[in-house]
């Protein structure tokens, strides 16, 4: 197990839906994608986004593209035009998501070195 | 053999058709489209210039003015491409018709008129802005409820500013079937630019919902312009040459199966990640994708990385389409106003949490008082994006403003400047965004200048114009 931020294993793309954003994590291997499966539950992402969202969290599975998607309901501060925040499209949430700290399996770390 | 029961499948003799999209939304760069044009191949150049808010700014231009209420960035940039698409062979398929399409389409015949293009056919697609039909609808036992809080319409209905329909891909493939050079439409889904050409090409009907799928993941890939090539990309320090981005294109086959790829030559990347970042983009459930021509699956279909800049995509699944249209509708809902400070240090926070505590008091003793929902205070640099997120005591500042400015005697060229920071949130590094204001637009600078002239050389007039027709005034 190695200490380390999620970036090491995934990339994000996030963007607005509605009055919340979509997160989408993209895993860097397969064997990055099944370990995420796993850990990246909506409940760990929902305790992530405590400052950010004031919603639910909702999660989907694209495993053909290594792809957990996150629905964060309530965290643009109002949608569209409606939101004053610097960040009214959740255009950054996805880097938020990969600053998450994690403990990481050594053979899933391995398994994204190219 | 049977006959085959699509004639046009027959009469087409291209086995591959190449599609691009040169803008992702109002506001891209001109040089996507332009440079697509210019640096290789292509068959259709599709266009995105609407978003939701886009649709009530044009109603607005359009009350204001008859003439106006659609895309002319559009006008700007068929001024600029048009002969060259026309002798590629390159239709042009934009929704840049906003909520005039038709005065859209009387602007770019006078630019067809100016490069002496005649013969060039501008088609319309019509339909979807349903803002004179809302009460009869309404009467006729329409909710119109919000598909986010379950509200009934009728309460904000006097606000309402503007109501379209997303059309679906069909009515573009009908304007191609027709001979059309140019398609105007207003407000349809992003992927339908792309599927309209494809149900054109090949012929596909209602019930080739597989194929209907494919152009849709196709068109999703497409629709955010560089957002597939290496823009806003995790690995941003691993992107080639973004500043000459390439813009997507899609290689597509009559049996759905399409490989994304971009001119040779140009900058950024497209590998399985890059497409699998816009794939994920604002997607919702993948497993119904839903548009009003298929539901697509996202999770059906393969990727393959050939290398090369070239990713190919097979066996994508669709399902029937609803029996319903989305509605996009904007409401005046109240108004807004937000500014911005810059402090220096020493004690730079602390001193801005004082002057936003300034404000409001003043604000307050005056008589205005801001509900907690109704105000923001956003200290830039002391990590707002990721707020709660971000790891305490890093050396690097969360997030930093950055600001850019020009100036000079040529006011056009002062105002193109304006039109390059936006781009930079599909086709730059990642993490950008805090684009609300729009475009920065040139403003006058007052200088001073006295002088001294003899009062005889001076001598005032006053005289009265009418319009004459055919002629100026």
């Amino acid at each position: 197990m190695t200490h380390a931020t999620l970036d090491q294993i995934a990339y994000a793309r996030s963007g607005d839906k509605g009055e919340g954003s979509n997160v989408g994590v993209i895993a860097r291997s397969e064997a990055a994608y099944r370990f995420l499966r796993d850990v990246l539950t909506e409940e760990v992402v929902q305790e992530h986004f405590k400052g950010i969202n004031h919603g639910g969290v909702r999660r989907f599975e694209a495993p053909n593209m290594g792809v957990l998607n996150f629905l964060l309901e309530d965290s643009l501060g109002g949608g569209g035009s409606a939101s004053l925040k610097t960040d009214a499209q959740g255009k950054t949430h996805g880097l938020a998501l990969l600053r998450m700290e994690m403990d990481i399996p050594d053979e899933v770390l391995q398994s994204v070195e190219s | 053999m049977p006959p085959d029961p699509h004639p046009l499948r027959a009469m087409k003799s291209k086995d591959k058709v190449l599609i691009a999209n040169g803008q992702g939304f109002w506001g891209d760069s001109i040089l996507g489209p332009v440079r697509l044009i210019e640096e290789g191949p292509l068959d259709y150049l599709t266009l995105d210039y609407l978003a939701e808010v886009t649709m009530s700014i044009m109603q607005k231009l359009k009350t204001r003015d008859p003439s106006k209420g659609y895309a002319t960035d559009f006008v700007t940039l068929l001024d600029r491409v048009l002969p060259k698409a026309m002798e590629k062979g390159v239709k042009i398929v934009a929704n840049a018709g906003g909520v005039n399409p038709m005065a859209c389409k009387d602007a770019v015949l006078e630019v067809v008129r100016k490069h002496g293009l005649e013969g060039v056919k501008v088609a319309v697609v019509e339909g979807d802005d349903i803002l004179g039909e809302l009460d009869g609808l309404m009467q006729g036992g329409e909710a119109f409820t919000n598909m986010d809080t379950g509200d009934p319409l009728a309460p904000v209905r006097n606000q309402v500013t503007s109501a379209n329909v997303y059309l679906g891909a069909f009515p573009i493939a009908e304007a191609l079937n027709q001979g059309a050079d140019i398609v105007i439409t207003g407000r349809g889904t992003d992927p339908g630019l792309v599927i309209g050409p494809l149900i054109h090409e090949f012929g596909w009907t209602e019930a080739d919902l597989d194929q209907l799928a494919a152009g849709t993941v196709a068109g999703h890939i497409l629709e955010c312009g560089a957002q597939c090539t290496g823009g806003n990309y995790t690995d941003w320090k691993s992107i080639e040459n973004m500043a000459m981005i390439g813009y997507p294109i899609v290689e597509a086959g009559s049996d759905g199966t399409f490989t994304v790829t971009k001119h040779e030559g140009t900058g950024g990347r497209v590998s399985r990640d890059t497409v699998v970042h816009q794939l994920s983009y604002e997607m919702g459930d993948p497993a119904n994708y839903i548009t009003p021509d298929v539901v697509a699956d996202f999770t059906s279909f393969q990727i393959d990385d050939e290398g090369n800049d070239r990713v190919r995509i097979s066996g994508v699944k669709g399902a029937p389409a609803t029996p319903t249209y989305k509605v996009s509708m904007s409401f005046q809902d109240g108004w807004k106003s937000v500014g911005q400070l810059t402090i220096s240090g020493p004690d730079a926070l602390a001193k801005a949490r004082l002057a936003s505590e300034i404000v409001w008091d003043r604000l307050k003793y005056d008589g205005f008082e801001y509900a907690a929902e109704e105000r923001l205070v956003e200290f830039v640099g002391a990590n707002v994006c990721h707020e709660g997120v971000a790891v305490p005591g890093s050396d690097e500042p969360s997030e930093v403003v950055l600001r850019l400015g020009v100036k000079g005697p040529d006011r056009a060229k002062v105002n193109r400047f304006g039109s390059e920071l936006v781009p930079l949130v599909t086709s730059g590094p990642p993490g950008v965004t805090g684009f609300a204001g729009g475009r920065p637009k040139a403003t006058e600078i007052i200088g001073y200048w006295p002088a001294l002239l003899d009062k005889t050389k001076v001598r005032s007039t006053v005289s009265v114009h009418e319009l004459q027709p055919g002629g100026p005034s």
